[in-house]
């Protein structure tokens, strides 16, 4: 008897005796440990992707596959003429899932869609700062605080949200994962037994499964929830299999352990396409990387100079070099997936000569600059030290001599906000809500080059009369016009070079059907359906 | 003998107190803000970044944050993660197990393998047997651990499907109530086929985190050996015509085992840094990989908590180790 056949054997055992034959169990290999199972204190996917994704829902949520919204919790909204107003009317009957030593006595209502934005903005609310430490990032980080004026309970199932300033985007900031309807009736229940902390480690939402364990660092359980909403979700098992290493990863894939996962090294691509038991989904991802020149420092402040830059870096060496062909040349700020993406815009072409000549006509002569990489790997980024490399010879071509310098991460983010640094920094973006916003004002609005997200300190004003005229107006054909103006505005001055959107894989058993790759990055297996 | 023992503990007091400051200042030494990591490019303004430090404690002078974290430890509290917002102590325990169980399945491995070898290797010295295993012990001990790890997956459970790739039980068993010892927890829960699973599971990791120490300890115990079978006791123990089986077995490998159980003891430390590439390749859920993470976090508390705990549980071996020599040799507990 080999290892393998007894262990057969024990396991069919054990099937027989827990009378589990005939469940359906969905094993995702996990890239990493979630921080916890609360999503709004968090900002990183792996955490929404065990917290949000399977156990919660919000008001609006994106309709799968898209960045587009249609209803959650909410059954319908109506918004204001004048944009400021806007009133969700809840779905009834709606109920959150039972736990050990919680079970609800209500349905979903207006109270729990209250506390879930209050225990955030508000300082008074008694979950604002469950346990040392707990901030609401995201919910800040969106500008909830300035833009949400006030949130009322209209009846039960109704909730007016009165805005300060008209905001097109806000109705996708209520997809996020920090807008996740959480229960009041579960949170005061901690709280009157003096473990606030919990609704961190024991979950309870209204999604389409309920946790059931978590073992740090090894394995998350959670079970369908038969009463969903939408309807109860085909397996009736999800287990997430935590796998940190993309090659075991692979490995489990392909012996079964596991049926799908997320982030395959891209060197391994082939090899899994080639394995007749797996198939591949891919999609862009919805990020930009970029290089971001100071444009408040001398050459850099003249358009000229940039855009000569920017035609004697090579990019398409550097998505078949870096990203292994698992990418594609950006040429706008925002991603080709995105609506608004400016099809038309013609990229600074590569063209070495043609900059030399540029730089001579600027008057720059023997320039020497630095480029930042930064020392971490992230989604858009595989090896932005490679890059810096692959950009330092392209510049060099052109009698720039660039400097390679690199800081620990978190000095690196603060360090290139620093108006007076020097260069160019190599950085990117991952979107949040789908929304062009999201990235032309986050990135590369005015006041951002104040608070220094927008790495270039650029800050154009017909760029950004018209960003901020397409945050205000609701029609949707109106918006994309201004945002395909803008992107005009940004190809003429290039504040950066535009380098790269990666793509994302996502090798799956050939059993697995049903899963839907989400534009925004998480990983959500509600309606996935797997064959024996 | 209780002098003896009593002396040693007394003797890690000043270490404990040592390896306070180092585990404190370890981490804060390092560049990076952990208020700044959480926020990652999403960044925070001045404002929240200064609510935030403040929050933590990080904007108070350094002593007085060290004091604050001698006062918490004297009261048995190692403080709260900053990532997990739970009890360090508490995390350290919920992952420690897995470790301790991957550890001494790993030193089981390289004790009972490795001594054994070294001791045949000496007596048949320049034999071909000699020259192989010392050849391949070379070879074992600058094994780079993550290849190696990958490489045995690869092949066993890749293309020879004998044991599966990763974590420490096959998924179909859990065991909410366990005690985070997975082979007892198994042999516990009479399942059949769940302590199969546990094993099959635990075998590669300890084989690879087995390996550095394994070749180590073969090596010393070979020259620990040679050095005693030179000795002049030996010789007239031969003289006398003492079966080579006693002058060995018993004579010879006491005494050479002093400096080999050194070399154990010192692995226990090699082992804690092999543990976090293992537990890494294999997903094992300890408390190597667990320190790896929050040390790219920056997570303070955990770092510090972390540091501290494996210390003291080196510590710890290392005055077994202490009062092993005198079981050894009882020269040593007179002095």
């Amino acid at each position: 008897m080999t290892i393998r056949s007894m262990l057969l054997a024990g396991a069919a055992a054990v099937m027989m005796t827990a009378g589990g034959a005939g469940a359906k169990t969905l094993v995702y290999c996990s890239e990493a440990s979630p921080e916890g199972f609360d999503p709004a204190p968090y900002t990183a996917g792996t955490t929404f992707d065990a917290s949000s994704k399977p156990v919660y829902d919000q008001l609006v949520e994106f309709k799968p596959g898209t960045t587009e919204i249609e209803p959650g919790l909410a059954e319908s909204w109506d918004v204001s003429d004048d944009g400021l107003t806007y009133t969700f009317n809840l779905r009834k009957g709606v109920k959150f899932h039972s736990v050990e030593g919680f079970t609800p006595s209500r349905d979903f209502n207006a109270d729990d869609v209250i506390f879930s934005f209050d225990r955030q903005g508000n300082k008074d609310n008694p979950y604002y700062a469950y346990a040392p430490g707990v901030s609401y990032e995201y919910y800040a980080g969106m500008d909830m605080p300035t833009i949400i004026k006030s949130i009322e309970k209209v009846d039960d199932y109704t909730v007016k949200f009165t805005l300060s300033e008209p905001n097109a985007p806000f109705l996708a900031d209520l997809a996020m994962d920090f807008a996740s309807i959480m229960s009041k009736e579960y949170a005061d229940k901690l709280a009157g037994e003096d473990r606030k902390a919990d609704i961190n480690n024991v979950p309870v939402g209204t999604g389409p499964f309920s946790f059931v364990a978590y073992q740090k660092d090894a394995v998350i359980r959670y079970k369908a929830n038969p009463d969903y909403f939408k309807g109860k979700t085909p397996v009736d098992d999800l287990i997430f299999a935590i796998t940190p290493d993309p090659a075991v990863r692979m490995q489990k894939l392909q012996a079964g352990e596991c049926q799908i996962m997320p982030y395959p090294s891209p060197a391994d691509i082939q090899a899994l396409r080639d394995d007749s038991n797996i198939k591949v989904d891919e999609q862009p991802g919805l990020n930009v990387a970029y290089l971001a020149y100071n444009t408040t420092q001398a050459p850099f402040d003249k358009p000229e100079v940039r855009k000569a830059l920017n035609m004697a870096i090579n990019k398409d060496a550097i998505i078949d070099a870096v990203f292994q062909g698992a990418g594609q040349v950006a040429k706008n700020p925002i991603p080709p997936t995105m609506w608004s993406y400016n099809k038309d815009i013609k990229d600074d072409a590569y063209d070495p000569e043609q900059a030399k000549k540029m730089l001579d006509e600027a008057g720059v002569k023997d320039l020497e600059m630095n480029i930042w990489a930064m020392p971490v790997q992230r989604p858009y980024m595989p090896n932005a030290r490679r890059t810096a490399e692959l950009m330092q010879s392209d510049l060099a071509k052109v009698g720039v001599t660039a400097n390679i310098v690199s800081y620990e991460w978190g000095e690196y983010l603060k360090k290139s906000k620093d108006p007076t640094r020097d260069g160019a920094v190599i950085l990117g973006w991952t979107g949040d809500n789908g929304d062009p916003d999201n990235f032309l004002a986050v990135l590369l609005g005015c006041s951002a080059a104040e608070s220094g997200a927008n790495r270039a300190f650029w800050c154009d004003q017909k760029f950004d009369d018209l960003i901020t005229k397409a945050r205000q107006s609701s029609d949707q054909a109106e918006r994309t016009k201004l945002y395909e103006q803008a992107q005009e505005v940004f190809k003429e001055q290039a504040p950066w070079d535009t380098i790269a959107h990666s793509t994302v894989f996502m090798p799956m058993s050939t059993k697995v059907s049903g899963y839907v790759m989400s534009p925004l990055g998480g990983h959500d297996f509600y309606g996935v359906d797997i064959s024996e | 003998m209780l002098r003896f023992i009593i002396g040693k503990i007394l003797w890690l007091i000043p270490t404990l107190i040592g390896i306070t400051i180092v585990a404190f200042g370890f981490v804060r030494v390092l560049p990076g803000d952990p208020v700044l990591l959480m926020a990652g490019e999403r960044g925070l303004s001045p404002e929240r970044h200064a609510e935030l430090a403040h929050q933590l404690g990080f904007d108070r002078p350094l002593w007085q944050q060290y004091l604050d974290f001698i006062w918490q430890l004297a009261h048995g509290n190692l403080g709260d993660s900053l990532v997990t917002h739970k009890p360090v102590l508490g995390e350290f325990f919920a992952l420690f197990p897995a470790t301790l169980e991957l550890g001494v399945c790993a030193m089981f491995l390289a004790v009972v393998i490795g001594v054994p070898i070294g001791v045949l290797a000496a007596i048949k010295r320049g034999s071909w047997f000699d020259q192989a295993t010392m050849g391949t012990a070379l070879v074992g001990y600058s094994m780079p651990i993550f290849w190696w790890g990958l490489l045995l997956i690869i092949l066993f459970s890749g293309i020879l499907q004998w044991t599966p790739v990763s974590g420490r039980i096959s998924l179909m068993y859990y065991f909410p109530n366990g005690t985070g010892f997975m082979i007892w927890d198994a042999l516990m829960s009479g399942q059949s086929g769940a302590l199969a699973s546990a094993l099959s599971h635990l075998i590669l990791p300890a084989v690879v985190l087995a390996t550095i120490p394994l070749a180590v300890i073969a090596r010393q115990t070979r020259s620990a050996m040679l050095e005693v079978l030179g000795e002049d006791y030996v010789r007239t123990a031969r003289a006398k015509g003492m079966p080579p089986r006693r002058v060995v077995g018993v004579h010879a490998l006491r005494n050479a085992m002093i400096p080999v159980i050194t070399t154990i003891g010192l692995q226990v430390g090699m082992l804690m840094a092999g543990a976090i590439l293992t537990e890494t390749i294999f997903s094992w859920p300890g408390i190597g990989k667990w320190m790896v993470d929050s040390i790219s976090r920056r997570d303070y508390p955990s770092v510090q908590g972390g540091l501290l705990m494996i210390a003291l549980i080196v510590m710890f071996v290392n005055l077994i180790v202490d009062l092993l020599y005198g079981l050894i040799n009882p020269r040593i507990r007179h002095r």
